[in-house]
């Protein structure tokens, strides 16, 4: 190949312009610095060390002794009996309450439905502490619920709601209720309306078309909903420590417990992990079903 | 006949045979939208106890608010980290949207994940990572270790956003200005910035949100004069039950709520 030939083939200032091309993907890359530098410095490393630290003993040595803690402890392994209790019951109840909804305001015209969405956002934008007191003033004995049921004959003595599991549950099922909406609701307005069509079309009962059609279509967005459900579920901490009076230990309760109350970075870091390592686990089953950003996506 | 027999789906099904689905759908959004209301009567209340319906009415609550120095220094607090988050989140938010949105795929799908992983972390391992790293640099109880630790929970919101927006936006626009002699952060300023205003409203709005209604982090990284709004309710709400906290809940809910219609009808026209 002779030099001209070349520089025809690359142009005349194939070097310039690599250099400019560097440059721009730099300065892109550049932009993105700030960012990266506070996740990093203010999340990967603190839980890298969290991580360092659950291999640290009591005698200042590398130990396995934290897991094992966790693994032999009947105290902690009831705690994580109840966190995936409480959060396998709050997704299901979310999904019971949700989906129906959530189908209602798929079919309504854009304009109702957005006005549905208005109802659907004004708990999400409510503060978790505004509707977790709510919620604390509703269920206790003498709050409204248990007077118009003890009224209206529902139930003869007021049941104690609060400090409890059942007010833990009622408390969360209403706060992840939005979460579960939103990703499905999302999806099934991509659902294209001339498949129920077509259904009805070939003969199928619209209880038919529902399930063999629109259900099955609308499974992408189901999962992303209930498994972001969960996984909030399993790390929470605000309304199992308001409503649960004490009596309902969550893994993030313990968690802060061990480091208010004892001090023990080493326990703490331990279930920390293991908490991570499940959350990480879901997500990543998660992110296999329905592309990443559409967990958690608050607008 | 009219409404009562039309059709309401694709697959004809009639309205009167769907009216089931209506009723499920209005309970479960009276659910949502009701319970948290219920603190307004609440905070009108004349008694010490939570009774509901309260026997009559006062707004001893509210000057109980109004003249305490401690919640109104939270609330300061609160309202000053929630304002400086929105000028540290969104523009960093902006800028990573940004390069990411120009670079190549590879590159994206290894920095996205990393970029939302605040969003993917439990929250409290967040927070006692942050304590541990603040007890180390003695920022705890600051305002800087606030701000930070609240834009880092913010800022993959602004990302999202800000990345739906200039995904639906056409980068050769810039590529003109910049061939008719623009610098790249003048075609940015002159023609992108403009185009997607309506998100960076809404990101901000929403990192403001986020900031003041963030409990955790602040439960362990703030105290003394540098307590939120929302770490002093937690205590409260954890130690005794005060009436105050009804007054200043439904004080929030006015303040969520102008920041819904705000963002409703500012955040995106298009909807």
């Amino acid at each position: 190949m002779t030099s001209t030939q070349r520089i025809n083939q690359e142009g005349i200032n194939k070097t310039e312009l690599d250099q400019l091309d560097r440059k721009e993907r730099y300065t892109l890359f550049g932009l993105t610095v700030p960012y990266l530098a506070l996740v990093f410095g203010l999340i990967i490393i603190p839980i890298g060390w969290l991580f360092y630290m659950s291999f640290i003993g009591r005698d200042e040595t590398l130990s396995l002794e934290n897991y094992q803690r966790i693994w032999n402890s009947k105290a902690y392994l009831r705690i994580f009996k109840t966190t995936f209790q409480i959060s396998l019951l709050t997704t299901l109840f979310c999904v019971l309450f949700g989906y129906p909804l959530t189908y209602f305001m798929s079919q309504l015209s854009n304009r109702w439905a957005n006005i549905c969405m208005i109802g659907v956002l004004i708990p999400f934008w409510t503060s978790l502490l505004v509707r977790t007191y709510a919620w604390l003033v509703l269920l206790q004995k003498k709050g409204l619920i248990n007077t118009l049921a003890v009224d209206w004959g529902l139930w003869a003595e007021p049941i104690k709601f609060v400090h409890n599991t059942s007010g833990t549950l009622i408390g969360m099922v209403h706060i992840m209720l939005p979460f579960l909406i939103l990703p499905l609701y999302a999806n099934m307005r991509t659902i294209d309306k001339d498949c129920l069509k077509a259904a009805a079309n070939l003969g199928a009962t619209p209880t038919r078309a529902f399930w063999t059609v629109f259900f099955p279509l609308s499974l992408p967005g189901l999962f992303a909903g209930l498994l972001i459900v969960f996984v909030l579920c399993l790390g929470f901490y605000v309304t199992p420590a308001l409503l649960g009076g004490g009596k309902v230990i969550m893994v993030a309760m313990k968690i802060s417990d061990n480091i208010e109350l004892y001090y023990s970075w080493g326990a703490a870091s331990a279930l920390g992990v293991v908490l991570l390592g499940v959350t990480m686990i879901i997500l990543f089953i998660a992110s296999k079903l329905v592309s990443i950003d559409q967990l958690g996506n608050r607008s | 006949m009219g409404i009562w027999n039309s059709s309401v789906s694709e697959t004809q099904i009639k309205f009167k045979n769907r009216l089931w689905l209506y009723i499920i759908a209005m309970i479960i959004l009276f659910l949502l939208i009701v319970p948290s209301l219920v603190v307004i009567p609440m905070s009108f209340s004349d008694s010490q106890y939570l009774e509901f319906p309260p026997e009559s009415y006062s707004t001893r609550w509210y000057e109980n608010y109004f003249y305490s120095i401690d919640w109104l220094q939270a609330t300061w607090t609160s309202v000053k980290v929630g304002v400086l988050t929105i000028f540290l989140a969104t523009p960093l938010g902006i800028m990573a949207a940004y390069g990411l949105v120009n670079s190549n795929a590879k590159i994206r799908s290894i920095l996205f994940p990393i970029m939302i992983s605040p969003m993917m972390v439990p929250v409290i391992l967040v927070a006692i990572g942050l304590f541990y790293f603040y007890v180390q640099f003695n920022m705890v109880n600051s305002i800087l270790g606030l701000v930070l630790g609240h834009s880092l929970i913010a800022m993959p919101l602004v990302l999202i956003i800000v990345l739906s927006a200039l995904s639906n936006y056409d980068m050769n626009q810039e590529k003109v200005a910049r061939s008719l002699g623009a610098s790249r952060l003048r075609a940015f300023f002159e023609i992108t910035l403009p185009q997607i205003k309506f998100s960076i409203v809404s990101a901000s709005l929403i990192s403001f949100l986020t900031s003041f209604d963030e409990v955790i982090i602040s439960l362990f990284v703030s105290g003394g004069d540098n307590s939120t709004i929302t770490r002093s309710m937690f205590l409260a709400l954890r130690d005794q039950i005060d009436p105050t906290i009804a007054a200043i809940s439904t004080i929030l809910i006015i303040i969520s709520s102008v920041f819904l219609i705000l963002t409703q009808t500012f955040g995106s026209p298009k909807d």
